[in-house]
Parts: structure tokens; sequence; C-alpha cells
């Protein structure tokens, strides 16, 4: 049978970052994917020839948009492990807070985007409406919508006072009675059943020995989810991962409508128990040694390898992000499937091209 | 049940206030707090040249000698990391968002 | 607070054999990441179990850097392997998905090479005290 190569990106409408993919296609069934990246690449693992320690906290939060938050955060908790550095508790749990917003902004930012790739507008501007009531308090509470800016080594540069905690807890009882409707829409609808039930199924051996990470793992069985290594304020906290054992589009898509739901029950937990007290330690010193940090992204685990030897700058700073663990888990999924499939398993895996590349 | 989940949302919002704002029909409505452009006070400051050296991007250079104040504003990307290290308060954070230029240019205040 | 990380060296001739019995424990592949010191290549090999980090390195001189692929074992590692061809020009012998350097579009080709300013070997870290 002759085989087409069809182009797919790096402009498409269905993709939120530029990849590429040439599928290789037998009629309407794709026989290979081969991908090529490099579009969006900033060489930023060498900018810390150039920047130092405490500058690159501004670049770490710039390596994606989407995920920025906890780039910072776990750029500030590297550091902080390599120098022995005590952050103050109230600290861990105003990152802890911003985290799970970040969570909650990206998952509805993913639900969005899923909705759009298959065909349902209405839907994607529902979930991105009920996106900017997170990003309103966001933007109250750190100054930025999509950039934080809030972390820094030692701590966090703003404080949430008592007065703004009351906010955001009404504000998140108004969210979640929206978010009912739209995970309603998500995991009943007939139409969106029919184009994710059974589509890309990753069993759970395949989803482990593939490497892959966050919801793709656990949409498959696997109960992995890096927060449960303790850091920030979670070992305070009561959370168990939200798995499912279908491994197909549709689990990984009720995946994250039940990550939200627990992050705003993580939201309450953590402003309900938040300490008093400073919010930043001093930073004196310069950084030596080497440490390998894991934390868990809207999109699965982030590794951050940092290495040091004592001066401003910092030797080696290498970040595995999610999205590079679950490439070869995406290249996979397209393998036999049809071509009308291929938006819905590209963003099955909630691609994040920029943190790919850096 | 499966083919009607919509149906309720699109009913309750047909008959909602819409959550968009026409702007610039309408007023922006401002978030406080919000990081914005940098606002320089002549009057207050003493050009020490600290916020020049934390500055993480280098939008910003203060000469001592002749006591010129120049930010790059396409530079600036509002962290606000001058503004907490003046000594002499004569930086802030506005509200107000940059606006789309032609050319790079710079801004320069002389206090002499 | 932090478990042990403290890497594991071991020599290029022994690498599939150690990723082996990793991988019977049940280990996954977490990353490989490459860093260009002054007169050679450092790969770490990281793998998970449980939560639980295991750290392999290995040391390429610059002039002569080649080491084998482990995608026989991890399939999943291919990408890591062609990221490191493309930046590096690290060649990994075996390479059994090869894009030969078309994964990374870049105009500088290698471009993290070798650079001036690198410190040599660092010594080893610290033990880091209040874990």
């Amino acid at each position: 049978m002759a085989r087409t190569i069809i182009p797919f990106g790096p402009q498409h409408p269905v993709l939120p970052e530029p990849v590429h993919l040439d599928l290789v296609v037998e009629d309407e069934k794709v026989v290979e994917a081969r991908p090529s990246i490099g579009f969006v690449h900033r060489g930023l693992e060498k900018l810390v020839e150039k920047k130092d320690y405490v500058e690159f906290v501004y670049v770490a939060e710039r390596i994606c948009g989407i995920c920025s938050f906890i780039h910072g955060q776990s750029y500030c908790q590297a550091i902080e492990a390599m120098m022995n550095i005590p952050v103050p508790p109230r600290a861990r749990y105003l990152r802890t807070v911003w985290g799970e917003l970040s969570r909650i902004h990206s998952h509805l930012l993913w639900l969005g985007l899923m909705a759009d790739a298959m065909g349902f507008e209405s839907l994607f501007m529902h979930s991105w409406r009920a996106r900017e009531r997170v990003l309103n308090i966001v933007e109250a509470t750190t100054g930025g919508r999509v950039i934080f800016g809030s972390c820094k080594i030692g701590g966090v540069r703003r404080d949430i006072e008592a007065d703004a905690i009351k906010n955001i807890l009404s504000e998140l009882e108004i969210i979640e009675r929206d978010l009912d409707g739209i995970t309603r829409v998500f995991l009943h609808d007939n139409s969106v059943k029919q184009r994710l039930g059974g589509v890309g199924v990753l069993s759970r051996q395949e989803a482990y020995d593939l490497g892959c990470v966050g919801p793709v793992l656990r949409a498959s069985g696997v109960a992995q989810d890096m927060r449960k290594l303790g850091y920030a304020a979670y070992q305070e906290l009561d959370m168990e991962p939200v798995t499912r054992l279908e491994g197909d589009s549709y689990a990984r898509c009720a995946v994250r409508c039940g990550e939200l739901f627990q992050s705003i029950s993580l939201i309450r937990q953590a402003l309900g128990k938040i300490p008093p007290g400073e919010i930043a330690v001093k930073v004196n010193g310069n950084p030596n040694g080497e440490i390998i940090t894991r934390t868990e992204q809207p999109r699965g685990e982030v590794v951050y390898c940092l290495k040091a030897t004592g001066g401003r700058n910092l030797q080696r700073f290498r970040v595995r992000t999610p999205t590079f663990a679950n490439l070869p888990a995406m290249l996979k999924l397209l393998q036999g499937c049809q071509l009308a499939d291929v938006p819905v398993l590209v963003l099955t895996i909630d691609p994040c091209i920029s943190c790919t590349e850096r | 049940m499966p083919y009607f989940q919509m149906s309720r949302l699109a009913l309750k919002w047909a008959f909602t206030k819409p959550p968009t704002t026409a702007y610039p029909f309408e007023p922006r409505r401002a978030i406080a707090g919000s990081r914005g452009q940098l606002v320089f006070t002549k009057d207050n400051c003493v050009y020490c040249t600290v916020c020049a050296k934390k500055c993480p991007t280098g939008a910003l250079k203060v000469d001592r000698a002749q006591k010129m104040f120049i930010i790059e504003r396409l530079r600036c990307i509002s962290c606000a990391c001058c503004v907490e290290i003046c000594p002499k308060n004569s930086l802030s954070l506005s509200t107000d968002h940059g606006f789309p230029v032609t050319t790079k240019t710079s801004e320069s205040y002389c206090g002499s | 607070m932090m478990p042990d990380q403290t890497p594991e060296v071991i020599d290029t001739s022994n690498l599939l054999e150690r990723v082996r019995a990793l991988r019977a424990r049940g280990c996954r592949l977490v990353q490989i990441c490459a860093t260009a010191l002054l007169d050679q290549f450092e790969l770490t090999y990281s793998f998970d179990l449980n939560g639980l980090l295991s750290n392999l390195r290995a040391r390429i001189p610059a002039g002569d850097p080649r080491v084998p692929s482990i995608h026989a074992i991890y399939p999943c590692a291919f990408l890591y392997e062609n990221e490191m061809h493309d930046l590096f020009n690290i060649q990994v012998e075996g390479m059994i998905v090869d894009f030969h350097g078309n994964l990374y579009n870049t105009s500088v080709k290698f471009a993290f090479g070798q650079t001036k300013a690198q410190a040599p070997a660092p010594q080893p870290a610290p033990a880091p005290g209040g874990n």
C-alpha cells in the first residue's frame, strides 16, 4: 500500500506549542510518527554561565508559561537543599497554595484545549472562563497572571494576609460550583465519551516501561505522585493520588478532572493550617555540591539536577521535564491510530513543548 | 442523561451577564497589587546605583556622577527587585500595562 | 530530609550490566544528564524505584566521547540519547531509534559542547548536615 508523509506542525490550530511530527500514513491509518523539536529551544541551560544563582530564579520561572510557578519553586528548593537553608513553615505553606492554584489553572487550560481538539468550542470557552477566576486570585496575591514571580531562594516574596485568605476561600466556592458543571460535561457527555473512550490505550506495564509520568501514568493504574515525597507543606496535608484503571484518553481526562477537586481541597487544608511567622530567610554565601530534586508539576514529575562549585554561577543546570518523559508514550500511541485521532492523542499527554526544549 | 449535559451549562449562561469587559469601550478593571510598569520619583532618588546592580535583566542604568537614571522599558520584567531594594522609596510599580512601540528606546531622567 | 543521592561512579564498560540489574529490580529510567567539564563529559543516569533514586555516573573523555546505548534495556532512552548527541556531540553506539541529528533543529550544532570557562572536575560534595 502506498505511504504518504503528512507534516503535522509546527503551526497547527490544535497545538498549543510548536512541535513537528512527520506522520507516515497508509490510507487513514498512521503507521509511524517521527518527531522533530527545537522550535522553541532557547538554550536556557547554558544561561547559568551568565546569570548568577540568585537571578536565575527568574530564568527558571520563564522556562514555561503554563507550569511556571512550580519551575521556580523546584529551583529554589534545589538551591535551598544544597545550601541547607531552612525555609520558614509559612513560606512552605504559601508555596503549596500557589502551586495548587497553578495546577488548577494548568488543568483547566488543558481541558479547554482538549475540548477544542475535539471540536467542542463552547466547552473550551467555558473552561477558560472558569480559569479566569483562578487567574484573578493569582494576580491579586502575587501580582502576575502567568509568571507569578513570588518564589525566591529562602522563601517567598509576598504574603497573603488574613482577609485575602477569606476572599480566596469564598472565591474557591464559586470556582468549585463552576468546575462541577464543566467536569460533568467532560465525564458524562456522549460525544466526549465517543471521542475519548478507547482512544490511545496504554496498559499499566507499557506506561511504566515507557517512562511515563504524571496523569498519563496515573490513568493506567500506577499510583505515583511526587507530592507524596513530602516537599513544601505536603507532609502535613492529606492527599492520595487520583488514579484510573482504563488507560485510555478518557481516563487521562478523568484523572485531571479529579485532580482539580483534589487541588481545591489541598488549598483549603493549607489555608486552614497555615502557621504565622516570617516568609523568608536571608541567604548568604554560594552553593557548593550537587543535588537532584523532584517535584510534581501539573504534567508529571520534573527532575532538577543542579551542580555548583562554590562560585556565584552554577556549573550545570539540567531540567528533565515531564513532557520529555511522556513523548515516547505519545509516539507509541500514534502508531496504528486513525488520522482523525491525532489531535486527541497529541494533546492527551498534555504537551508543554517549551518545557521540553528549554 | 448523556445527551443534555451541555444544555444545562448553555442555558445558564444564556441568561447571565457575560464575564468579559468590552475593553477599550469600557474602562479596564485593574486588580490591586498587580505588577505593571515601573514609576520613578526623581525627587527622592540619590543615585546610589543599587537598583541597577540588583536588576536581573539589566534594564536599569544609573550614573552617579551625572545623576542620570535610564530605564529600558522593553527589558523590564516587572519583578519589583529594584522596588524592594531602593533605600529612598523612589521606585514603585503601578498597575498599568506597557504599550507596544515601534522602536526600542530608553527613558532617561536627569537629576541635576 | 533528602535521602542519600551520591552517584555511584562506574566505567562505561560496566554500564550495560549495571543498567540491566536495575531493570531486573523494576526501576524506571528517570533521566540521563550530560555535563561538559574541562576535558571530559560526565554522564549521570538516574533510576527510580518507589520514590528512591539510584544514580550512576560515567566519565568519558572529550576527545573520544562514546557511550553504549541502553535502548535495548529501556526503550524510552532514545530521546535522552538523541538529545545528548544533538547538543553535546556525544556518540552513542548502537542507537536503535536514531534521528541522525534531526531531533534538535538548531542553527548552531552541538551548542552545549566544550566552552571556554569550564571548571575542572569538582571535589566530592561535603556531606549534607541536618538530614
